[in-house]
């Protein structure tokens, strides 16, 4: 199939984007790193199938159990293509980026010794840190932290201060959800190696981009979501190393991840039933399916080019307004560099909310706050910044309505 | 609409940040944070008995925060940890109905529009518990 880019036509898609909100106000959406928007496809796929196929998976003979599993499974074989995974078990279905992390701090925390040290940077989200903070404080572990360098990139060249030969799991972002900067991964990777640790990614912010090919990358673990890559809410992947999963114990107890269950003593499934513990977000995983391989009729080098476009139309503009006020600092770094187009800024004498209220009012969608990354917050002195976030989806008109909207914002909170 | 929420009267209050700073000597100190937000409101109190005699506050937060946490200043001097509890819950009242009637300071009125913005009455509020809860430790340290 040829790959297109045909924004107009992308944008059909997507109803949401079409429907005014506040009653007459066309919707200018650029808050995607916190969740993008789904195409009809999506919808579509997950209604059919509940209309359906609707049933519970795996234990059933009956004639909807078999093609609801058949459906589920389908989708872990599409993620596992997606990843460019070894095998198909490799991928753990999980509640999301939150719920995987936490998966694998629990169950690889438990083959951990006090002692032992993990290594996270201060520009994590808080999905992948504060997990490691709970394995530390039940379990003795030595949690270190890399910082940041001044443009908001994982400090790689810190590692040697930080790695010892204690070092089991160096679990790091792909990209920042609130500077967009792209993590060195091969330093990361290679500094890991040095010391026999594994390497986790939180690949939330990076995966809508494209397929992550998890075996040049070198990486152990890799963690995202569907909501972020257009699909639905309420489930992700935790894809793991065939060889690790298989020496994990498992986390959640209950249904479908058993072996056996007797009074006395239980045996525990295969991967990855044994890290699927309940009924699984079955329709939401049909869902992701149906996601990735709507991404896949697209041209991704296009989508990029075209998101590149429209953060330097972004950027250009936040001069622009700049010029006179000399109050805007955006995070992250240079322009065309390693970063992805989510640009979090921070406006002295106006508070996030308000900017966010107000460019609201004119129809757009921004973030204001921490966006979860309190650590590194607190380590640039910010309680938090206002974030526009853009996806393939987006077009001129939305950045020139963010400009222009926050260009209002500014006159209206200063109050003069 | 966003445009009533930002009138001249709120922003007026919150440029005014009245008493903003800290007191050399408080009898009590409360700092609270909005975890959703990150908003921070610290506010200063000396007692007289039960009363407040002083007040300062420092507020790293929205218009709102910052224009609550000036009406409080304006304010609360001479009232007790009752009173001020009570004028909170007019204002969360007002929040949620917005045609209530709230007799009271002069500024509540000035947060009525915030009550079509569910996500912003926390902002409203804040400087009202971080208040409540330094007040209520003075008083307690007080006896």
């Amino acid at each position: 199939m040829i790959q297109q880019f045909d924004l107009s036509s992308i944008r059909k898609n997507f109803p949401i984007l079409n429907k005014p909100i506040h009653n007459s106000l066309e919707l200018h959406y650029l808050d995607n790193a916190a969740t993008s928007q789904t195409p009809e496809i999506v919808q579509n796929v997950m209604r059919e199938h509940d209309s359906t196929h609707r049933a519970n998976v795996k234990r059933g003979v009956h004639h909807l159990a078999e093609k609801a599993t058949d459906a589920y499974e389908s989708s872990r074989r599409r993620v596992a293509t997606y990843l460019n995974a070894n095998k198909v078990e490799e991928i753990i279905f999980t509640s999301g980026t939150t719920g995987g992390i936490n998966l694998l701090a629990n169950c690889f925390g438990a083959t951990l010794s006090p002692g032992d040290e993990i290594i996270i940077s201060i520009l994590e989200h808080h999905s992948n840190f504060v997990p490691w903070q709970m394995l530390r404080d039940r379990a003795g572990i030595v949690l270190k932290i890399l910082p940041a360098t001044e443009d908001g990139k994982v400090d790689v060249s810190k590692l040697d201060k930080l790695l010892t030969p204690r070092c089991r799991l160096i679990s790091v972002t792909h990209a920042s959800n609130v500077t967009g900067a792209i993590t060195n991964l091969e330093k990361i990777v290679s500094a890991a190696k040095s010391v026999n640790a594994l390497v986790a990614i939180d690949g939330a912010q990076m995966a809508p981009h494209g397929p992550i090919d998890v075996q040049s990358l070198g990486v152990d673990f890799y963690m995202f979501s569907a909501h972020k890559m257009f699909g639905p809410s309420g489930v992700g992947v935790l894809w793991g190393r065939e060889e690790i999963l298989n020496r994990l114990p498992p986390f959640m107890g209950g249904g479908e991840m058993i072996k056996n269950v007797t009074p006395d003593k239980t045996t525990y499934a295969d991967i990855p039933a044994r890290f699927e513990a309940g009924t699984p977000p079955i329709t939401q995983a049909v869902g992701l399916e149906a996601a990735i391989a709507w991404i896949q009729t697209i041209n991704l080098q296009m989508a990029e080019l075209h998101m590149e476009s429209l953060a330097n139309r972004a950027l250009d503009g936040l001069q622009d307004i700049n010029k006179n006020t000399s109050s805007i600092q955006v995070l992250g770094p240079e322009r065309n560099s390693n970063r992805l187009p989510v640009l979090s800024f921070s406006v002295r004498g106006a508070h996030p909310h308000d900017i966010c209220q107000i460019l609201d009012s004119r129809g757009v969608a921004l973030r204001g706050g921490h966006h979860c990354a309190q650590p590194y917050m607190d380590s640039l002195g910010l309680t938090g910044t206002t974030r526009a976030s853009i996806a393939l989806y987006n077009n001129t008109n939305d950045i020139d309505a963010f400009l222009t909207g926050l260009d209002e914002a500014l006159n209206i909170l200063s109050n003069d | 609409m966003t445009s009533e929420l930002y009138q001249k009267n709120l922003l007026k209050l919150a440029s005014m940040a009245t008493n903003a700073g800290r007191l050399p000597s408080p009898d009590a100190t409360f700092t609270l944070d909005n975890p959703l937000c990150g908003d921070r409101v610290t506010f200063d109190l000396t007692f007289l008995e039960t009363k407040i005699l002083d007040i300062a506050h420092e507020v790293k937060g929205c218009v709102l925060c910052q224009a609550s946490a000036s009406m409080l200043a304006s304010n609360a001097t001479g009232e007790s940890v009752k009173d001020i509890k009570s004028v909170r819950e007019k204002v969360r009242k007002m929040l949620e109905d917005p045609d209530s009637v709230i007799e009271g300071w002069e500024e509540i009125q000035f947060f009525k529009p915030a009550s079509e913005h569910k996500s912003r009455h926390n902002c409203v509020l804040l400087p009202f518990d971080a208040l409540i809860r330094a007040a209520e430790d003075g008083v307690a340290e007080i006896g």
